[in-house]
């Protein structure tokens, strides 16, 4: 566990120490102050022109109908791109047009930042689909995300104003500015390390034993360079990054985890800045960090341990002397365990879902950790965007639950926080995991819902409650045995749409609030939000929020099968 | 709502052309010119033939050979539909699976490594992979199969350890993952040593 221990701290003091400075550079990129050089202003005043973005702010009804425009038109072409790719060029490997259901299943996947499959790239998407309708939206959902949580910052950064900033203006710069030169240097690495991106179809080889072998290929790396940083996660291939060519060395994986959370991490910073009190960044981020580890001290100890069917069957699972040991069903050997562990708690953390081994396989204690860190609403780190609005929701609500206990009217950096940021913050956090629970009831009571289920048992619970808490939240990752059925993608593809409009446009609408407000200057009765404390406090408001509404699931689910 | 919309389709027609073309088009560019090799697919040629690829397991059966972990694409080690297993931890065909494998192991192995019992083998070895096609097998999975290949191919064990030594990729930066043993280039490397 030593070797494991020590990689997983790297990890997370890296991300953090890329983290900070990539905030500063962030809110530098979304304020007045910034000055693109000319070469890059021109294009932007092009675009801003084109799109008919006109001079002003929007406020955030606006800045919301520009938002979901946006999404719809982009919703209606991929879903097109994706009936008609049997038709279309970039095809070498001959795809037939997606199915109705799943086309559907898709675009609201790859809309809403998810990227939950129920199909395998290499064997169901065209090149064509794969780089213009579904790399496309890994770049635009994140920004889009990013856009969003931008607004609803300024809503707590400005005083006794409607406008919340210009929706096109922050997409720009969010695709621009940040995503685009950071794909591209993650893509470079991932390349050298082995990651295949060209445009040749599959290779055959006549293997050492005479047999022919069929190797599927394509511009990989491009998107999954975007995909971690995105917080999407979709794979190019159906075994997302367990697979070789995604994901070939321990380098190019500690590269592709830290891509995870790098941005959801860095927009705390970029927070505190925009709102020029970065003391308040603090709290949050030690939150996040909190739950982070956690979440990985329960997960890497449990799949170490080994499951119940590998320990009670007698082969070796001891860690050491050349073999990492422990649960390895459906994970790779250049992984192991504790960087199989690291990502499963990093994806499931943010709105990500990649995955570099599968969650099925995951041991009881080991597969409730992602159950869990989903439920939350994803905010620990959470979603480029999303993770930090959703953060705010609770945030709100731990300042409420404070300001009750001290029986004080509540106020978070300079706002009064009143009646209708709480009712807008309750909305924000309680809809989609309600939605969760009601799901995953209507697929375990009746026969279309069960026909999904592959596993038997508890665990067959399990895999319809992760479905539904996955596409709720916008995750993306999956107990992956559970089938697409039309009634098991058009049930994702309505919690896939609300569980991303609803807190994003309750994200907005409090920010729209806060905006008009007037500065309350501190006194002696304000509750200091920049402290250890108030970081515990949020901390309890999670567990005490979603920690509540899933235990009874939990308990049906994995506790019942750990027990067993 | 017009506008909106109009301003949309501008967007995504622009979005389209820069991040659906213009980036992977880029990349491949990149990758071609300085990375050929990899960004084709790791493919290993024997005498101009393409015989697999340095990142894809490949079903090897023969005594002779080092075996990969199991599979659970359909066949087995199809690089063209790659796929985890999704047996639960209690699932009794995951019981079932690993015991199979498990008494394979020994009846294959055990007439070069008497005494072998099932708490020797590793739990690599009887475990699916990931992706279906992990091209590495742990050092210990190695080390377990080493005398039988020795045997059958006529060259010392410590022969045989030493290639296993050589063809082991190990933690990137020294410490980022787990050290594997490349199972395609050691057996290439057999082959060179004693051709059939």
């Amino acid at each position: 566990m030593g070797q494991g221990t020590v990689q997983i701290l790297v990890y997370t003091v890296v991300l953090l120490l890329l983290a900070y400075p990539l905030g500063a550079y962030m809110a530098w990129v979304y304020s007045d102050r910034f000055r693109a050089p000319r070469w890059m202003a021109a294009p932007e005043r092009a675009f801003l022109r084109v799109v008919g973005a006109g001079s002003g702010e929007q406020d955030w009804k606006s800045y919301a109908k520009t938002a979901l425009g946006f999404m719809g038109v982009f919703a209606v072409l991929l879903y097109l791109l994706l009936r008609l790719q049997g038709h279309l060029p970039l095809n070498p490997d001959g795809m037939k047009g997606v199915l109705p259901h799943i086309s559907m299943n898709t675009t609201a996947s790859f809309i809403t930042n998810t990227n939950w499959q129920y199909y395998g790239g290499e064997f169901t998407m065209s090149y064509l689909s794969q780089m213009v309708g579904l790399a496309v939206q890994n770049f635009v959902s994140a920004a889009l995300g990013m856009a969003v949580l931008v607004a609803v910052v300024r809503g707590f950064a400005r005083r006794s104003r409607s406008e919340l900033g210009n929706f096109w203006v922050d997409l720009y710069r969010s695709l621009v500015y940040i995503l685009l030169p950071l794909a591209l240097v993650v893509g470079a690495i991932l390349i050298s390390q082995g990651v295949v991106q060209t445009f040749n179809g599959h290779a055959t080889a006549h293997t050492l034993q005479g047999a022919t072998q069929t190797i599927a290929r394509g511009p990989a790396a491009s998107q999954i360079a975007i995909k971690q940083l995105g917080t999407n996660g979709g794979g190019f291939f159906n075994s997302n990054s367990a697979v070789p060519f995604e994901n070939p060395t321990g380098f190019s994986n500690f590269i592709e985890a830290l891509c995870i959370l790098l941005i959801p991490a860095a927009q705390v910073f970029m927070f505190g800045r925009m709102i020029g009190l970065r003391r308040q960044a603090w709290p949050i981020i030690g939150a996040m960090v909190a739950m982070f580890v956690i979440g990985v001290a329960l997960l890497f100890p449990a799949e170490q341990h080994g499951s119940q069917v590998l320990r009670n069957s007698g082969v070796n699972i001891t860690q050491g002397h050349g073999q990492s040991g422990g649960n390895m069903a459906d994970k790779e050997v250049r992984f192991g365990i504790a960087d199989t562990a690291l990502w499963a708690t990093a994806t499931t953390d943010a709105s990500n879902g990649s995955v570099n081994g599968g969650h099925d396989a995951l041991t009881a204690t080991g597969g409730a950790v992602p159950i869990v860190n989903i439920f939350t609403g994803e905010v620990i780190f959470g979603g480029v965007g999303s993770g930090l609005y959703g953060m705010f929701f609770y945030v709100l609500i731990a300042v409420f639950v404070a300001g009750l206990m001290v029986g004080r009217t509540p106020e978070y950096v300079g706002k009064k926080i009143e009646a209708r940021e709480i009712k807008l913050a309750a909305v924000g956090a309680l809809f989609v995991p309600t939605m969760v629970l009601v799901l995953t009831a209507i697929s375990v009571v009746t026969g279309h819902g069960l026909a999904s289920i592959f596993n038997s048992g508890a665990h067959g619970f399990s895999e319809a409650l992760y479905t539904y808490d996955s596409q709720s939240n916008n995750n993306g990752s999956a107990f992956a045995g559970y089938g697409a059925t039309e009634f098991s993608a058009l049930a994702g593809t309505i919690t896939l749409w609300l569980g991303r409009f609803v807190p994003l446009i309750a994200a907005l609408a409090i920010g729209g609030s806060l905006a008009q407000k007037r500065a309350v200057p501190p006194s002696a009765g304000t509750l200091r939000t920049d402290g250890l404390t108030f970081g515990v406090l949020i901390v309890g408001v999670i567990v005490l929020t979603a920690g509540l509404m899933i235990f009874p699931a939990l308990s049906l689910g994995p506790i019942v099968e750990a027990l067993s | 709502m017009t506008r909106v919309l109009r301003g949309a389709v501008v967007a995504v027609v622009l979005c389209t052309l820069v991040f659906g073309l213009a980036y992977p088009l880029l990349l491949t560019g990149f990758a071609q010119a300085f990375f050929s090799g990899k960004a084709n697919g790791s493919l290993v040629k024997v005498d101009g033939r393409v015989v697999g690829s340095k990142l894809v397991a490949q079903g090897f059966t023969s005594p002779r050979y080092f075996h990969p972990r199991p599979s659970a694409t359909a066949p087995a080690y199809n690089a063209g539909a790659t796929t985890f297993a999704n047996l639960g931890p209690t699932n009794p065909d995951l019981a079932k699976a690993v015991r199979q494998q498990a008494r394979a192991i020994l009846k294959l192995e055990r007439p070069y490594n008497p005494g072998l019992t099932i708490g020797d083998i590793p739990v690599d070895a009887v475990t699916t992979s990931g992706s279906g096609i992990d091209p590495h097998i742990s050092p210990a999975n190695a080390r377990l199969q080493a005398a039988r290949v020795a045997s059958v191919r006529g060259l010392s064990q410590q022969r045989v350890l030493d290639l296993v030594d050589k063809h082991t990729d190990g933690r990137g930066l020294g410490f980022l993952g787990e050290p594997g043993v490349n199972v395609l280039e050691l057996n290439l490397a057999l082959d060179r040593e004693t051709p059939a």
